[in-house]
């Protein structure tokens, strides 16, 4: 079986977010970059396929060269190789659509991505390459099997949980609970040593569209302070919940 | 060229999020001069649609459509926006929609903004508010393709009124071939998801272990709300993992949300901001939380949480 895992490179969920040139721009100084936690689920539960069945294991990035040390991360962990698109990624579409021209050359059963990356949430890379190839799609992704060439799935439903099947090919859209959080894995010297001999392969884009543009980011605005009351008097927080707040 | 707006339905009746869709749709079509054409899926009661200016509603009824299925569904959607000849496309937060969405996108050739909090600030270039880095932040994001898809967050827009004369035109679309089989659907029953949820009532580590939730559970019940809990908490496996708030979890944009013996860690606070007021409890007055929060009690939750559910009951009776 191959695996290819989509690694979306973003900030550390405890960055503090800023922008710069006007605010048009991510400032990324000072910023720490990670594998997406829900790629990192994905590329996790990838891991447990290569060992007990003998899986394959690639992962892919659309991203300028300051991306590679997330890349080299993956294969510390234990991916087989890795391949980086080299261009700076516009919207989820002209993401989608890079990936989804290298699959076309390339042939794979499973393809896991994040349901979505934690730093433009679109939640649609996925579903787009999944649209564009015409192969099955499961996004919120809790539980992974395969046997047979058939995928067993748990998908997260509002309010419950759905048990999905389907033949391969297919692309999830992964999150926790494809794998638990004690069960991610950091990547010892050995590993990191064997990373650095393993193949990292730049491709030139293949020039997709976008059709969605972020023009400006903002900050939301400073909060007013907190209204503290006191635990003798929960009655005046009732109050103030109904008459003030007007949620009750 | 009208809107479309994609309503969701379970057993029959429109979703609650379905009258938000409505609201936020017909004030675009009236942006844009146009009209409002609501679908509908196997739904047969219809009529509170009318109240937020809903004209014209396209219905499905197919007993082959009972469960939802992302491909079949998103191939309904963009039938419907032919026929309808609509190029803006409504869409709802909910788990399943944002399921179909990027299928959507396809099939239309549209380009699709996810997450959006306001009607658009300006129609050439089409250009929306939307949340990015989970809550951290907002982007103005423009649309460049004909056909547009936007997905509006839960309790961004509100409701609005806007009462019309309904006309219900039934549509027999073409269906697909589904190759995904659904084997099993559980759903948690009598609890609201938070999906749903006006109120969350969550709690952390605070809470010392999974066997004090009764005290967490019934504040809940007696508000109607929904449960939730910070990551520490379901990663123990203290809770589900379905009831896991923040940027690795879920987002909650709830219109109350109630924080018991949460720290406040940066990745849980941006996964709650698009709540709109944020209550906490918690015995250390230097929890970060409070710095996020509305109003705030400095107590102990086993003291607080339960003579706040007396008051709570006694208010309500």
């Amino acid at each position: 079986m191959k695996i290819l895992v989509c690694i979306s490179h973003v900030p550390d969920t405890t960055s503090k977010i800023n922008f710069t040139d006007e605010n048009t721009v991510f400032d990324s100084q000072g910023v720490q970059y990670v594998i997406n936690p829900n790629d990192e689920f994905g590329l996790t539960r990838a891991m447990w396929f290569k060992e007990k069945q003998s899986a394959i294991i690639e992962v892919i990035n659309v991203g300028g060269v300051s991306t590679e040390p997330t890349l080299r991360k993956a294969l510390a962990i234990g991916a087989d190789k890795a391949i980086r698109i080299d261009s700076e990624p516009i919207d989820g579409l002209f993401v989608a659509k890079e990936i989804a021209e290298h699959i076309k050359s390339n042939n794979y059963d499973l393809i896991i991505a994040g349901r979505e990356s934690i730093d433009y949430n679109g939640g649609m890379v996925p579903g787009l390459i999944a649209g564009l190839l015409q192969i099955n799609f499961i996004t919120n992704c809790t539980k992974l099997d395969i046997e047979n060439n058939t995928a067993t799935i748990e998908r997260e439903i509002d309010g419950g949980k759905e048990i999905l099947s389907c033949s391969l090919p297919l692309i999830i859209g992964g999150q926790k609970g494809l794998v638990e959080e004690s069960d991610l894995r950091i990547p010892n010297m050995r590993g990191i040593m064997q990373a650095r001999q393993k193949p990292l392969e730049v491709i030139p884009p293949s020039n997709s569209n976008s059709k969605t543009k972020s023009i400006k980011f903002y900050k939301p605005e400073p909060r007013k302070e907190v209204k503290l009351i006191s635990s003798d008097n929960l009655d005046q927080l009732i109050d103030l919940l109904h008459n003030e707040a007007k949620v009750l | 060229m009208s809107v479309l707006a994609y309503i969701e339905s379970s057993k029959g009746k429109v979703k609650k999020n379905a009258f938000e869709i409505v609201s936020y749709s017909s004030e675009l079509a009236k942006k844009l001069d146009t009209d409002l054409v609501a679908l509908v899926l196997n739904c047969n009661d219809i009529s509170e649609l009318s109240k937020y200016g809903a004209s014209k509603i396209l219905k499905v009824t197919s007993s082959e459509l009972e469960n939802f299925n992302a491909k079949s569904y998103a191939n309904i959607i963009a039938q419907a926006a032919k026929i309808s000849n609509s190029n803006h496309i409504v869409l709802s937060s909910s788990l399943d929609t944002k399921y179909l969405a990027p299928l959507l996108s396809i099939e239309l050739d549209a380009g699709y903004l996810s997450n959006v909090v306001e009607l658009p600030s300006s129609l050439s270039p089409f250009t929306v508010k939307r949340t990015s880095f989970t809550n951290k932040a907002f982007s103005d994001s423009t649309i460049d393709s004909e056909f547009k898809i936007i997905g509006l967050s839960s309790n961004a827009f509100g409701l609005l009124e806007n009462n019309v004369e309904s006309s219900v035109e039934d549509f027999n679309p073409s269906l697909i071939e589904e190759k995904i089989t659904i084997k099993s659907t559980e759903k948690i029953s009598g609890k609201i998801s938070i999906a749903d949820a006006d109120i969350v009532v969550s709690a952390g580590r605070g809470l010392k272990g999974p066997e004090n939730w009764n005290i967490i559970e019934e504040l809940a019940e007696t508000l109607g709300a929904a449960t939730a809990c910070s990551k520490p908490v379901s990663d123990m496996g203290w809770r589900p993992h379905s009831e896991h708030v923040g940027q690795t979890g879920k987002p909650v944009a709830t219109n109350l949300y109630i924080a018991i013996g949460i720290s406040g860690a940066i990745q849980h606070l941006a996964g709650i901001n698009s709540s709109k007021i944020k209550v906490v409890i918690n015995n250390d007055p230097e929890a970060p939380f409070f710095k996020a929060a509305d109003y705030g009690v400095v107590g102990d939750a086993f003291d607080v949480v339960p003579r706040l559910t007396e008051k709570l009951k006694a208010f309500k009776a």
